[in-house]
């Protein structure tokens, strides 16, 4: 998939758009981009980035990876997600690298990485799985 | 936990929310709060919809709106001012906010310690008994003296003055 097909992908997912999500793809490198804006501030005063904002844009990097990773078009639904906030989210923009550790027919699990200025400074990890079927019992 | 300090933290919750600048922009709602717990409400807004089919929500809109109740849930849970940030959230999301309708958060603080406080929230449309989703999380408190610049202390010393 290229950039601007990921971008397609990105396009039809209301909530990546009002975060304002980008995609970066260097080779088969896709880093997700969460460009500052001052909506995404949860505390004004230090100012931080939202813990909410970070996790839901984790959440939206694992979807992105699984898409580019599986030729099924249908969106995958999170099962379970768990984040370790490990630095607070400054007032820049925010990077996000996920890697799936195995792809499987139903289930994606996938681990993703969260950071700012330096790449071994993670802000914040991902790890969740997702369901890539249709059933409509889980979210 | 005095009457007074309850009283105190009504003040401040609603401020908690709307101070929160993407709380804000999610429309994020107070409901209640009381010692060591905290409900708050999210109304179904198209803005996000996780899947344009289906035009349910966005896991993240779920996982904000848990944060933010967890985290104030855990503000309840101390008996000094406290200010709190996000260590861990995990989030078993168990069926589909049904769309159209305002999902619900409701958090509850079991235990504080010094340092840290000890968080499970429900989110539901309606039903606390069929969930959307249920998280466990932990909060590191902050000490009010090794912070004077945060937000919940900011809160409280204006709302004393």
């Amino acid at each position: 998939m290229t950039e601007a097909e990921i971008a397609q992908q990105l396009e039809r997912i209301p909530y990546a758009k009002t975060l304002g999500v980008t995609p970066n793809m260097v080779g088969d490198e896709f880093t997700l981009i969460l460009p500052f804006s001052q909506d995404n501030i949860g505390n004004p005063f230090l100012p931080a980035l939202h813990g909410g904002v970070i996790g839901g844009f984790l959440e939206i990097a694992a979807i992105a990876q699984i898409l580019l990773e599986s030729d099924d078009k249908k969106f995958p639904k999170p099962i379970g997600i768990n984040v370790d906030y490990l630095r607070s989210g400054k007032p820049q923009d925010l990077f996000a690298r996920a890697r799936i550790t195995k792809l499987g027919s139903r289930v994606a699990n996938v681990r993703v990485r969260a950071w700012q200025s330096n790449f071994d400074e993670p802000i914040a990890t991902l790890h969740g799985h997702f369901l890539m079927t249709e059933d409509n019992d889980a979210a | 936990m005095d009457d007074k300090l309850i009283q105190r933290l009504w003040e401040l919750a609603p401020k908690f929310v709307e101070g929160s600048p993407h709380s804000k922009m999610m429309g994020m709602k107070f409901i209640a709060v009381d010692q060591g717990r905290a409900t708050l409400s999210l109304p179904y807004s198209q803005k996000f919809i996780g899947d344009p089919k289906s035009r349910v929500l966005h896991g993240g809109a779920i996982t904000t709106l848990l944060d933010q109740a967890s985290g104030l849930a855990a503000i309840a849970g101390y008996n000094r001012p406290t200010s709190v940030a996000t260590l861990n959230l995990s989030i078993d999301y168990m069926r589909a906010a049904e769309p159209g309708k305002t999902i619900l958060a409701t958090a509850h603080c079991y235990k504080v310690t010094r340092h840290v406080a000890f968080v499970r929230g429900i989110a539901h449309d309606g039903d606390e008994d069929d969930p959307v989703a249920m998280s466990q999380a932990t909060f590191m408190a902050t000490e009010p003296k090794s912070s004077t610049q945060n937000f919940m202390q900011n809160m409280i010393e204006r709302s004393l003055t």
